[in-house]
């Protein structure tokens, strides 16, 4: 579209967009900067921006709480555990469905999103229950497990939608080459879907990270990842806004980062790809 | 070794049955092209034969041995798509080592093989390229190089020039000729263009509706065209077909008469008519005559130039020694 | 199209996927059906036997329940209007020429990311306190007495927090929506004589209302289930207790599984008539 905008509406669109653009932000960035302050320069009023003695003593201090570092390990565990899991048991499916459609493969993609419409409050207590009974309450392996399979169904619909936009005579050009099953998901399939998989992991890398129901009922001190670490913040340790800051902070970077990468996979992934 | 035989074979996807039973060997060494209409049956017919879907009823045999439930990877054929389906993330040198990498052949006679067929087909200076930046005859060449690497029994080619262009089709049809020539192994190849098949094959299978309507050598199918459909469907411009009067007035169905076995004056001749088109090539001359009571449309194929214009009044007078004659079934009138 | 090997190769690789899926479905949702008939009280007695209707009966009587279904609606229904408002007029501006879109848009989808723990707490403490939050300091700054949000205006509160956290999605999807819309169609019917507003409302709204019902649906499944951030912020007091945080309170907190299980049987039934919905959406496109 070749249209002569005049400069005033662009500064105009320009100036409104990052006015709220900055407001949005404005909570996220006003943690940041109060993580890197004192507990008293935090709270006073007026509000200091920018012009403030920077300190790391909030991360220090949260650091040096003796857990810290298993609430990330367990995170980390949690979140990468559910979505290499889920990978792992997703590809084949995935296969199956875009290279060997059947009469029941739309019935079965759609039955698949049905079990995410689950609400997990209606289920909470047979969870609550098998995992006492099975010794997995405050188990790291009990939410890798149940994380996997809340986010099975996105998983197999994201791999589902990048594998079919591969064309099937490569698929049959190396089944003509002599590669079995395996070796032509492995050699052909896989590096040639890489970056669908690499969004479709980051994804949910992500909501697995941010889940906050399942990883706050079914632990206790073992196994809480971050989000409980920071529930934990909820009172009195709340009132010290520059170490929760820092700990905000320090759960919230690696996501956000890796989030930016992944925000156009996003909308095709949350909306199982209604949206274009 | 490359003997390719189908026995009594039928496929139905559903309740439709696309391959009717049909018998058909494919001798060692031989080049034989399937060709008809989109939707013959003859790219169903070549993945039967690779494996890439099951028949439903029948047998094949690969030098002499049943392979009807032996999967792709396992008979020995080498297929060439109409898309080259080359492994995009992989390089030329990789592409054409992967078949032997799946047979496990040892690196250094992988590594000689794929000297080989890169100097064979001028792709020495490509090897460590990836398919996306090649030109769409390199990428031809490569998909060609992938298959003859792994010394199969016999090359399937599905329709392997139709993305290419009018030029580099010519090139090709030429390089893939040669080949066979140099190779001497089997070769099945599924065109749509009656013209590939005629240039290339030593024997056509010409399909429609999965049925094998004839098979034979090029010059067979157009001297002797069994049926009035393969009569149209073989040679160019094509052939032209009248019934009615006409070929009552020699006793049969319908009679066919090639453009080139029509001879044009502009005073005397059997038929009489308007001119239409004319398409002048230089070395020939197509012309389009109408208004001839015969059919619709007369076309006549002249070497040389004729000087005629739109609406200037045309004679035709068949050469009828050449002249197809057709029953009532379409059935040709030896 | 394929052979009778890769048919029954196709079945045995989804077949993990699809028994997984099915146990997890299938398991919980009887045991939950199963409890909802029972009068079950795993700290004083367990399992007392069957009740029939009785803790379905219970639970909606319960002069807790309608409270809790208004204020679910109240949030659900708060926020769906807040991030589809906002997030069409954000996603038309967003698409206009302008410098720095890739940054704007970073900026903007950036809430999304925050884990709702954080996001809870940092508005719970930061902003909301009514001593040291930012707004209080801003009412104090214009002369005004600052408000204990989430006890005076919990409901409010939280719905802002919630819509601070969706707005980055309904942007997203709506503004890949508005980008997909042939400009040939606006300028069409720009020819055609047709001022700004018109063309909004009869050519981007009908454009968009397909990825609006999409976010309608999405958002409501996500936050009919929204648990953390009233898990923070009020604990389910000051009126915030909704269906969902009953459920849990009936389950976990006062161990009335029967009950709760009762009242998980209504939260699935509700989830699943805007599921049918969602998925017929869905499901038409998986034709295309």
């Amino acid at each position: 579209m070749a249209r002569a905008v005049t400069q005033q509406r662009k500064i105009l669109n320009t100036t409104l967009a990052w006015g709220i653009g900055l407001l949005i932000f404005f909570p996220i960035l006003w943690t940041i900067l109060t993580s890197f302050k004192t507990e008293a320069t935090a709270i006073a009023d007026p509000p200091v921006f920018l012009a403030f003695d920077w300190t790391l003593e909030n991360y220090t201090a949260v650091l040096e709480r003796s857990n810290y570092a298993r609430f990330l390990w367990n995170s980390i565990f949690i979140a990468g555990g559910s979505t290499l899991l889920g990978i792992i048991i997703a590809i084949p499916a995935a296969w199956s469905m875009a290279f060997v459609p059947s009469k029941r493969t739309k019935d079965i993609l759609l039955w698949m999103l049905s079990t995410k419409m689950l609400p997990a409050v209606g289920v909470l207590y047979p969870i609550y229950l098998i995992c006492i009974k099975m010794g997995l309450l405050d188990s790291r392996l009990a939410l890798v497990v149940i994380l996997m399979l809340m986010n099975l169904p996105i998983i197999v619909w994201m791999l589902y939608t990048y594998f079919r936009e591969i064309p099937g005579e490569i698929l049959e050009a190396a089944r003509m080459d002599g590669a079995s099953l395996k070796e032509e998901i492995l050699h052909v399939l896989t590096p040639m879907a890489i970056p669908g998989i690499a969004s479709t992991v980051l994804l949910n890398f992500i909501l697995a990270w941010n889940e906050a129901f399942w990883t706050l009922n079914l632990t206790a001190a073992k196994a809480a990842p971050l989000t409980a670490f920071i529930a934990s913040y909820s009172s009195p340790e709340g009132l010290f806004f520059a170490k929760l800051s820092a700990a905000s902070t320090m759960a919230i970077a690696p996501i956000l980062i890796l989030g930016w990468f992944s925000q156009k996979q996003l909308v095709s992934g949350l909306t199982f790809g209604a949206v274009k | 070794m490359g003997q390719i035989k189908l026995n009594q074979v039928t496929k139905s996807f559903g309740d439709v049955q696309v391959i009717p039973p049909l018998d058909l060997t494919i001798e060692d060494g031989e080049f034989t092209v399937f060709v008809g209409p989109s939707g013959c049956g003859k790219s169903t017919l070549l993945r039967l034969i690779a494996g890439l879907e099951d028949i439903t009823s029948g047998h094949i045999e690969i030098d002499g041995k049943d392979a009807t439930k032996v999967p792709p990877a396992k008979r020995g054929l080498a297929m060439v798509f109409q898309s080259y389906a080359l492994y995009p993330h992989m390089t030329v040198r990789k592409n054409i080592a992967f078949p032997m990498k799946m047979a496990g052949i040892p690196e250094d006679e992988q590594k000689r093989r794929i000297e080989g067929a890169a100097k064979a087909l001028n792709l020495t200076d490509y090897l460590d390229r990836k398919p996306g930046q090649l030109s769409g005859g390199q990428r031809q060449r490569v998909a060609i190089g992938r298959s003859i690497v792994r010394e199969p029994s016999a090359f399937l080619f599905d329709e392997p020039l139709s993305n290419l262009d009018a030029a580099l089709r010519v090139g090709m049809r030429l390089e893939i000729s040669e080949l066979h020539e140099r190779l001497k192994t089997t070769m099945i190849y599924v065109t749509h263009d009656q013209v590939e098949a005629m240039t290339m094959a030593d024997k056509i299978v010409v399909l429609r509706a999965g049925y094998i309507e004839q098979v034979g050598t090029p010059l067979e199918l157009y001297h002797t065209p069994r049926n009035e459909f393969v009569a149209g469907f073989i040679g160019s411009p094509k052939m032209n077909i009248f019934s009615g009067p006409e070929a009552a007035k020699h006793g049969v169905n319908s009679i066919g008469i090639r453009p080139e076995h029509i001879d044009v004056s502009k005073t005397e001749g059997l038929w009489e008519g308007r001119v239409g088109v004319a398409e002048h090539l230089g070395s020939d001359t197509f012309i389009h005559v109408h208004d001839t009571g015969l059919a619709d449309m007369v076309t006549v194929r002249i070497t040389g130039d004729i000087a005629v214009k739109h609406g200037d009044k045309i004679f035709l007078s068949p050469q009828l020694e050449q002249l197809h004659r057709f029953d009532a079934q379409g059935l040709r009138i030896a | 199209m394929a052979t009778q090997h890769s048919r029954s190769a196709a079945r045995i690789m989804m077949a993990p996927a699809v028994i997984l899926l099915l146990g997890w479905m299938l398991v919980p949702l009887i045991m939950t059906l199963i409890f909802s008939f029972k009068k079950y009280l795993p700290l004083r007695g367990g399992d007392l036997g069957w009740v029939g209707f009785e803790n379905y009966v219970r639970f909606v009587s319960s002069s807790a329940f309608w409270p809790a279904v208004w204020t679910t609606l109240i949030i659900v229904g708060g926020v769906l209007l807040i991030t589809i408002l906002f997030g069409v007029l954000l996603a038309i501006l967003l698409n206009q020429p302008m410098w720095g879109q890739g940054v704007v848009r970073i900026l903007i989808i950036a809430p999304f990311f925050v884990m709702p723990t954080v996001s809870a707490l940092v508005w719970k403490n930061m902003f909301m306190d009514p001593t040291n939050g930012l707004f209080a300091h801003l009412w104090r700054f214009f002369g005004a007495e600052p408000v204990s949000w989430l006890s005076e205006a919990s409901l409010s509160s939280i719905i802002m927090i919630v819509s601070w956290q969706w707005l980055p999605f309904a942007t997203l999807i709506l503004l890949t929506a508005i980008q997909s819309l042939d400009s040939e169609q606006l300028e069409a019917a720009e020819m055609d004589g047709a001022p700004p507003l018109k063309r909004f409302g009869y050519i981007t709204l009908p454009h968009l209302s397909r990825a609006i019902t999409i976010v309608l649906l999405i958002q409501t499944i996500f936050l009919l289930a929204i648990f953390a951030e009233i898990f923070v912020t009020t604990g389910g007091a000051f009126g915030t207790r909704t269906l969902t945080y009953l459920i849990f309170q009936r389950v976990l907190e006062s161990q009335n599984v029967g009950l709760g299980s009762a009242g998980g049987v209504y939260a699935i039934i509700l989830a699943n008539i805007i599921a049918i919905f969602l998925m017929r959406i869905v499901g038409k496109n998986l034709d295309a």
